[in-house]
């Protein structure tokens, strides 16, 4: 039998005005777990897309077991034994885990849904895999983990032999991502041949037999994980040297800046308190950093202290004035700056241009106003100063719509927007998500660079590294409170993991 | 006890309409398209159903078979409404125009249609077209003379029994049972939620919201022959805004069809209240006011407004309703 399952030979991409995969050849061996690095905008979403038929390659060829196969769209795919779990997923939101996982291939008798036979054949899956779903519960219901399982169930009910993971820990809490390692190596072991896409070099050096490594759009090379390091990965995969761990000086915190007394936010969804009873200071010239897993209140409490969400008790006082009841103006102007979790729901228009977005909190300002109108060369002027500044890379510049922008870059747009603020209070919710290592160790430096100019920096973070690298002082928030304050110097990964999963706490209540 | 029979036999009689178009309107959004021409569907609907008995009138053959007539005109009227509903599926799958803007358009031609149409057809400046009344399910249909004072049932089912009750009744549990039971259905419902979540296994999007607009067609079309037969003897080139008022059946009904049974019914009666107004004795009967029937009639415009501005926040609409779909976007 062929060694290579699936074998993509000089595929050549172009768009527009760019080149997005230039020449790649990717193979796939039978029965590995083959990693694609590169960073955001390297072509390794292409690449895949044309493997799963949402593209067609202006040039090369694709092989299944030594054939040449053409993949017109997803159905050509799944009728070759190709599947793909998507980044966002790809799943309807009111359907049940079952619907979800036969809609497209469904067993009917005269047009109506014979779901029992789907039922035992799910069930048997997810007993062989060890892939743990509620057939029943609804997909809103269910947690991202089990959402992703779903994924995973619905590539393998399509009986499906080459799997696509496309940046799939990208929304997973630290736990769901070791489970999810363990079922990737479970599905090789079954017979499988995975393609895993990702910028995250842990994952892939535990995870990954091979690595091909993308940049620009280019295939850099080939390499066994097991005879390679992170550093070497890096350095291929940016053509540069990294640093992981961002050189800081100690901390050195003066007055308070923002100071929280018993503050209790309402749930969105249920009725219990998502937030409840928190008290905690930050300090100017420090970086607090909010850890704990996805959901135990964090959005929440960013929401009452950046004035989206009301609080329903309690107070917040910003530089010694109570800004409990401020509108989201009033408290940008008074200086605090906001990095959203979600970029895209609160943190661009994405239908604006770049240099409209970067004024976004300014347009009212007498700098940007004329006569009641907005003085766009002003605008930018602004804009192109903040571009050149923060080597935010779009393909017009300032007149880019910021749809049209990678991830990284529209990230990049938000922090130079909010850094510029100039605010005494900077709170950066998951400021990295979804990034690669240059463009973190980017943000990170921004960050250290505010705190050292005085600032007070507050964190929200899922990823440990982050947390354990940046931070000055660490809160845990489990279950809408705090119950641990630790110092990163002296704490360890599993101790942090401990306090986030609740397995151990500290009555923080009295604590300052 | 009479009138009382009297108002739940009309209160099915308007509820019928409401019920199928508002049935149609949830296939259409179900599937993700707007479907705001549905008032416009029931006008060309009604239009050819009611020619179509004039004409079976004047040519004898339908005081005959009165039954298979209405039973053509029927299936004409749904025919002709799922034709003039390609005509919305073309702007706004094909042409990925906007929906709420191409319904319109859609209810603007039809009304001006039908009485070009009528008179095209009629001569005379005659733009209204009446129906015969052999149409009507009498007790002689089940092979028995009626009482020469009729008692509750043989009020409430005879009074006014048209072929469209049992129709609408049939297809009321094909709705049900198309829209949850069948593959189609599956699919069709994932296209109004995540159109590319549908698309990335293999499902035809726009292929769905086509069957989805066409059956919504297909009902508004018979939902407005329907109408016609309640309201009163003639076709007069306009359904009263019953196509709005189905959609807001609709969205009460939270795009569920027992929902929409329901809800259907019940604005239904309310309609019923207000014509019977002056025939009800305990209703007050404003003497002050020179024509205390216009408040009546009012009731189920106001109540729908009330219902909607207490009901809709807690509404699931399908949450890709009115976005053209794209294959090219992602």
């Amino acid at each position: 039998m062929e060694e290579n399952i699936i074998e993509m030979r000089h595929i050549t991409k172009v768009f527009p005005g760019l080149v997005a995969n230039d020449d790649v050849t990717i193979q796939l061996r039978r029965g590995e777990i083959h990693a694609l690095l590169g960073e955001n905008g390297a072509g390794k979403s292409t690449l895949m897309n044309v493997l799963f038929g949402l593209y067609t390659p202006e040039k090369g060829e694709i092989r299944k077991n030594g054939k040449t196969v053409v993949i017109k769209d997803p159905n050509d795919a799944t009728a070759l034994g190709i599947g793909m779990v998507h980044q966002h997923f790809q799943l309807v939101h009111n359907f049940t885990v079952l619907q979800n996982i036969i809609l497209g291939a469904e067993t009917v008798k005269g047009g109506f849904l014979q779901l029992a036979q789907a039922r035992k054949k799910v069930a048997d899956l997810s007993e062989k895999y060890g892939l743990k779903v509620n057939l029943d519960a609804l997909i809103d219901d269910i947690t991202v983990g089990m959402q992703q399982r779903v994924e995973i169930l619905k590539m393998l009910y399509r009986d499906n032999e080459v799997l696509i993971f496309d940046e799939p820990t990208a929304m997973l809490t630290p736990q769901e991502i070791n489970e999810l390692m363990q079922i990737m190596k479970d599905l090789v072991a079954e017979g499988k041949s995975i393609l895993f896409i990702s910028h995250k070099l842990n994952e892939i050096m535990a995870v990954a037999d091979r690595c091909t490594v993308l940049r620009k759009g280019k295939c850099i090379g080939t390499v066994n994980t097991a005879e390679t390091t992170k550093e070497e990965l890096s350095e291929m995969m940016v053509g540069r040297k990294v640093e992981f761990v961002v050189a800081k000086e100690d901390a050195n915190p003066t007055d308070t800046v923002l100071e929280i007394k018993d503050l209790s936010v309402a749930g969105r969804r249920s009725t219990k308190k998502s937030v409840h009873d928190v008290s905690f200071k930050v300090h100017k010239g420090e970086i607090v950093c909010i850890a704990g897993i996805d959901g135990n209140g964090q959005s929440e409490l960013v929401y009452a202290l950046t004035g989206i969400m009301p609080a329903e008790s309690g107070e917040i006082i910003f530089k010694d004035r109570d800004i409990t009841k401020e509108t989201i103006r009033n408290r940008n102007l008074d200086g605090i700056a906001h990095i959203p979790e979600d970029r895209h729901e609160y943190g661009l228009v994405l239908d604006y241009t770049l240099a409209e977005n970067l004024v976004l909190k300014k347009y009212f300002m007498k700098d940007f106003q004329n006569r009641g109108f907005i003085d766009f060369p002003a605008v930018r002027k602004y804009a192109d100063r903040l571009i050149e500044k923060y080597d935010i890379r779009s393909s017009q510049g300032a007149l880019s719509v910021a749809r049209s922008m990678s991830g990284g870059n529209q990230q990049k747009a938000i922090v130079a927007r909010e850094i510029d603020y100039d605010p005494d209070l900077l709170i950066a919710v998951q400021p990295t998500r979804g990034m690669d290592v240059g463009a973190i160790e980017y943000i990170h430096r921004q960050i250290v660079k505010e705190r050292d100019e005085g600032k007070a920096i507050l964190l929200i973070s899922l990823e440990l590294d982050e947390v354990m690298n940046l931070s000055d002082r660490i809160l845990v928030m489990f279950e809408g409170g705090i119950v641990g304050e630790l110092d990163p110097k002296q704490t360890t990964v599993q101790e942090l993991g401990l306090y986030m999963s609740g397995a151990k706490r500290n009555d923080m209540r009295e604590a300052e | 006890m009479i009138i009382l029979a009297d108002i739940l036999g009309s209160t099915i009689l308007f509820g019928v309409p409401l019920l199928l178009v508002a049935l149609g309107g949830m296939f259409a959004e179900r599937s993700g398209i707007i479907n705001l021409a549905l008032e416009g569907i029931m006008i060309t609907g009604a239009l050819f159903g009611c020619l179509f008995l004039r004409n079976a009138n004047l040519v004898g053959w339908g005081e005959v078979h009165p039954q298979l007539a209405m039973l053509v005109a029927i299936l004409l009227a749904g025919f002709v409404g799922a034709l003039f509903s390609i005509l919305l599926s073309i702007a706004a799958i094909n042409l990925k125009a906007n929906q709420t803007i191409s319904g319109t358009a859609l209810n603007q031609f039809a009304p001006a249609f039908a009485v070009v149409f009528s008179w095209a057809i009629q001569g005379r400046g005659q733009t209204t077209i009446n129906i015969p009344s052999w149409i009507r399910i009498t007790t002689a249909n089940f092979g028995f003379a009626p009482s020469a004072n009729p008692g509750f049932w043989e009020t409430f089912i005879f009074k006014s029994f048209y072929l469209t009750t049992p129709v609408a009744l049939i297809l009321f549990i094909a709705s049900y049972v198309i829209l949850y039971k069948t593959r189609l259905g599956l699919r069709l419902r994932a296209c109004g939620e995540h159109p590319q979540a549908a698309a990335s296994v293999g499902v035809n999007v726009y292929k769905m919201r086509y069957i989805g607009t066409t059956i919504s067609g297909f009902l508004g079309g018979i939902g407005g022959l329907a109408f016609t037969i309640a309201a009163g003897s003639s076709f007069q080139s306009t359904v009263a805004g019953y196509g709005f008022l189905a959609l807001a059946v609709m969205i009460f009904g939270n795009w569920k069809p027992v929902s929409i049974f329901f809800a259907a019914n019940f604005f239904a009666f309310f309609k019923v209240i207000s014509s019977y107004s002056s025939n009800i004795p305990f209703l007050p009967k404003f003497e002050n006011i020179k024509s205390s029937s216009y408040i009546y009639q009012c009731i189920p415009y106001v109540v729908t407004m009330l219902v909607l501005i207490f009901t809709s926040k807690r509404s699931q609409a399908p949450l890709a309703e009115g976005q053209p779909y794209d294959k090219g976007q992602r």
